[in-house]
């Protein structure tokens, strides 16, 4: 074990967390607001628009189904518009945050749907508008669905950011490869195979706490 | 004085047009407690969602103290609504809210004050006899009490109307009984006018004044409940007298001897 092993690794291991962190900020942002767009445009919903519905759900269907390290090239341009330049760590959140936003949107989708369809109709019956069903209702009932939606979607912007290090764009991903693969330091790539499991590990740890927290509290069991 | 005339709605459905209301008309006065049963499927949800447009009808007119529901934009439909509380057969309590919250939800959408709110709520936990319950989520209530929480909930705005559907198919009889018996306590106290549908004739003999029948979608006879029962006019009405006080009649020997 060389003595630069925690220097490297530390430094990887910020640069993952900042691009994880702030990817995670701007995706959950905008997953969330299209995942509820998504949930109450739908059918018999409280915001019918089939055709707005159609096209939303097409559209994240075409960018979910090309795989990350494709979306990173091909976001180049898109991307040194937005940064001023296509490489670095920085530059990485660009592509990150649009491969990672639909599949949040559909995460949500479906967590918002947990919600009975008789919760909605009840408040409605009593006088409630859009916003106050969404805010009132349709999310704080989903919120353990939500938190654990949540969840999913952290350890997958974790993966991609490691996979995302292939291109050059810093972080523990990127550790592995020049390190690991390309000067054979085994050390180095064991060490980023460690701390992204436990990166992960914790994440999970987490949402699990906090969901079953919210549970235990609503109801009598788990 | 609720007033519904020429109340029509079809359903489109895979294999073609259901006709679930067809011309009804009907006129309930201030403070009563008005039924209407029919058997699966007559269409008794359909008319009564239709009240506060939880379901658009096609034609017709529902008038509320002579003002027509039927075509109020979403803005005075929803005020309108706050005056008209309703009762779940599945109570459709939020799981995210204590009883508290539960009941004070129609307040919070409102924008009434929270100190109001809070001494409202009070109001109302005592009158539904669940002050001591008012930490608790639904998960850990009994049916009954489910219920008591969503008479409350519907209750706490002061609404003139009190929508029911089907609120004790859910409930044993027991607890069915001391849901009537409250019901029948809030319209006297509140002089709130109750509507309710059921299939159960006990419901609708212990505690409705008027009655209507409903049958494929057309309301086939109502009046007073008494006078109905003493001469029930219609097919489905002389099915129900008959399947209750057949049972009635038969001796536990004769019920042994179909078991
Ligand atoms: N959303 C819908 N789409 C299509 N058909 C419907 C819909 N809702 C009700 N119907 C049909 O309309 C008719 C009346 O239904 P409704 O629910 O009003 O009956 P009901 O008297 O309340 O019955 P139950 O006692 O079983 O609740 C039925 O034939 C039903 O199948
Ligand atoms: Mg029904």
């Amino acid at each position: 074990m060389s003595e630069d092993l925690i220097e490297i690794l530390s430094k990887g291991l910020a640069q993952t967390i900042y691009m994880v962190l702030v990817t995670a900020v701007i995706s959950n942002f905008l997953g969330f607001l299209l995942g509820i767009t998504m949930a109450i445009t739908d059918k018999g919903h409280i915001w019918q628009h089939l055709k707005a519905n159609k096209i939303l759900g097409t559209m994240i269907n075409i960018v979910r189904s090309v795989p990350e390290i494709i979306l990173i090239v091909v976001l180049i341009p898109v991307t040194r518009i937005i940064i001023g330049t296509s490489l670095g760590t920085t530059a990485t959140i660009v592509p990150l945050t649009i491969g990672v936003t639909p599949y949040l949107a559909r995460v949500y989708e479906s967590a918002l749907r947990t919600v009975e369809r008789g919760k909605i109709e009840a408040a409605h019956a009593m006088g409630a508008n859009e916003w106050q069903i969404v805010f009132k209702v349709i999310v704080p009932e989903a919120l353990p669905a939500i938190v654990r939606g949540m969840t999913l979607g952290m350890i997958s912007i974790i993966g991609v950011t490691a996979v995302a290090g292939a291109t050059g764009a810093g972080g523990l991903g990127d550790l592995a490869i020049r390190y690991g693969y390309q000067r054979y330091r085994t050390d180095v790539l064991f060490g980023t195979v460690i701390l992204i499991i436990l990166l992960v590990q914790w994440v999970q740890f987490l949402g699990d706490f906090i969901a079953r927290s919210i549970n235990k509290k609503r109801y009598k069991f788990e | 004085m609720i007033t519904i005339s020429n109340l029509s709605k079809e359903y489109n459905t895979p294999y073609g047009k259901i006709t679930a209301l067809k011309n009804v008309n009907l006129k309930i006065s201030r403070g009563d407690i008005y039924g209407i049963i029919g058997f699966s499927g007559a269409g008794k949800s359909t008319l009564i969602r239709c009240i506060n447009r939880l379901e658009e009808p096609d034609s017709g007119k529902i008038e509320i103290d002579n003002l027509d529901i039927t075509v109020l934009d979403k803005n005075k439909l929803n005020e309108s609504r706050k005056k008209i509380g309703m009762i779940f057969q599945q109570f459709n309590l939020l799981d995210s809210r204590t009883v508290f919250d539960n009941i004070a939800f129609p307040l919070e959408i409102d924008k009434v004050p929270q100190r109001e709110i809070k001494k409202r709520v009070e109001e109302i936990l005592e009158l539904v006899e669940l002050t001591d319950k008012k930490d608790a989520y639904p998960s850990q209530l009994s049916g009954g009490q489910k219920q008591r929480v969503g008479i409350a909930r519907a209750l706490a705005n002061k609404p003139d109307i009190l929508l029911s559907d089907e609120a004790t198919s859910a409930l044993d009889p027991l607890t069915t009984f001391s849901i009537l018996e409250l019901l029948k306590d809030i319209n006297k106290k509140l002089k709130i006018t109750i509507i309710l549908i059921t299939h159960e004739l006990d419901v609708i003999r212990y505690l409705c004044r008027n009655t209507a029948v409903i049958e494929q979608g057309e309301i086939i006879e109502s009046g007073k409940t008494e006078e109905l029962f003493l001469n029930p006019k219609s097919e489905t009405l002389r099915k129900f007298i008959e399947i209750i006080s057949g049972f009635e009649r038969k001796s536990p020997r004769d019920i042994g001897e179909v078991i």
